[in-house]
């Protein structure tokens, strides 16, 4: 086995390049390289740590964001019956205010109406007395051939009519 | 046996008596070295997305990271350039000592099959354990040797198996790799010869040996890639259960 043939003479050189082969590994790899690679690598991990809080965060926020929308929806909901309930009482009051004041200017109106036909009919009849007056004055004239005064020819046309 | 063989490719130096050569093994080294800084280039983008090759990259560091914070606590943080450093140069070093490059003439050598790197390596280990114990603990790092609830009685007996136990740890450390790597590479060389020579020997034994050896090796070579990974895993993982005792006692 030329490993424990050759250990004699070889042992110097073997020993020599390997200190200074795996020198060269512990120090230049092993002590510069390796902590760079995994200072990268808990970087990166702390990183998609960060991110992924800050997105957590976010959601919480939007989750916030959603409820207090959801709250002043239904807030604004209840806002706009009370507004309805609202415009219908005051519309309501109003039409109730028209039909009160219609109806008392009609009963006025009705009642002038009222007044005026009575008058006419009060006219009507005066009308009525003189016309059957002037009758009566000309029958009188045509069948006696006597001239009524008219206010006589009046008189006796109204105690006719009343009597 | 060749592929065990280290060969001088050019000499440099002397130190203490020991000739310093630039040998394939050395070459090996360096290789294994290179691709790993290579790879670990490739990761170093450091974009928020990774790259595919960034994300490999940061799949490794994480899987060691993961062993060192389980193992060991909190404070394994300390010990991940070691156990990374220790468990991709293994890695690397095992899978290039399987690359094909034998088809074209460059013969892969794996260091790790050799008892002296994998000596190192554990020693390496250990060291670590020691002066990270005794540096936490002072001396009462021994209490590591006695397990909790030990009768007063069996108390000097359990502290020298415990400290034996203790004591054996590099060598089995350094051993399991080195056999591993070695008995597997064997194995593979064996049904190669099997394969080779039955050809050799004419169609009939060809067909009754070359062609089974041949589906075998196939399935042992895939059975090697997965040891290569495997041994450069446990190697990994029990130094960190190693430190894990120096820090945290029990």
């Amino acid at each position: 086995m030329p490993q424990l043939e050759q250990i004699a003479a070889t042992y110097g050189s073997q020993v020599f390049w390997l200190l200074l082969t795996f020198g060269f590994v512990f120090f230049v790899v092993g002590r510069g390289m390796v902590p760079k690679i995994e200072r990268t690598v808990e970087d990166r991990n702390a990183r998609i740590a960060a991110d992924l809080r800050a997105a957590e965060e976010a959601r919480a926020q939007a989750d916030r964001t959603e409820e207090g929308y959801r709250a002043r929806l239904t807030e604004s909901r209840a806002e706009t019956g009370r507004v309805i309930a609202l415009a219908k009482d005051l519309a309501a009051q109003a039409t109730a205010a028209r039909v009160r004041a219609v109806d008392e200017e009609t009963a006025v109106r009705t009642a002038e109406a009222e007044s005026q036909i009575a008058d006419a009919r009060r006219a009507a009849l005066a009308d009525v007395d003189a016309v059957a007056a002037d009758a009566a004055r000309d029958l009188v004239i045509r069948l006696a051939g006597v001239d009524v005064p008219p206010a006589v020819a009046e008189q006796a046309v109204r105690s006719v009519a009343r009597g | 046996m060749h592929q065990f063989e280290i060969e001088g490719l050019f000499p440099l130096f002397e130190l203490g008596g020991q000739q310093i050569a630039f040998t394939n093994s050395a070459l090996w080294m360096v290789l294994t070295a290179a691709t790993l800084a290579l790879f670990m280039y490739g990761g170093m983008k450091r974009q928020l997305v990774p790259t595919r090759w960034q994300a490999a990259v940061e799949g490794v560091t994480g899987f060691i990271s993961g062993m060192a914070l389980n193992n060991i606590g909190p404070e394994g943080r300390r010990f991940v350039p070691y156990l990374f450093s220790i468990f991709m140069f293994i890695l690397i070093a095992n899978l290039l000592g399987m690359a094909p490059t034998g088809v074209v003439g460059l013969h892969p050598f794996t260091v790790t099959s050799h008892l002296t790197v994998t000596g190192v390596l554990a020693v390496l280990s250990f060291a670590i354990v020691l002066v990270v114990g005794f540096a936490r603990h002072g001396f009462h790092f021994f209490s590591l040797f006695i397990p909790h609830g030990t009768p007063a009685l069996l108390m000097p007996l359990m502290f020298f198996i415990e400290l034996f136990s203790f004591l054996v740890r590099p060598f089995s450390l350094g051993l399991r790799l080195f056999v591993a790597m070695t008995a597997g590479h064997i194995l593979m060389k064996v049904l190669a010869g099997f394969v080779i020579n039955g050809i050799n020997a004419g169609p009939g034994i060809a067909a009754i040996v070359s062609i089974p050896s041949f589906f075998l090796m196939v399935g042992i070579t895939l059975l090697e890639l997965l040891v290569s990974a495997i041994q450069a895993y446990v190697f990994a993982l029990l130094t960190s259960l190693y430190i894990n005792d120096a820090v945290n006692l029990h």
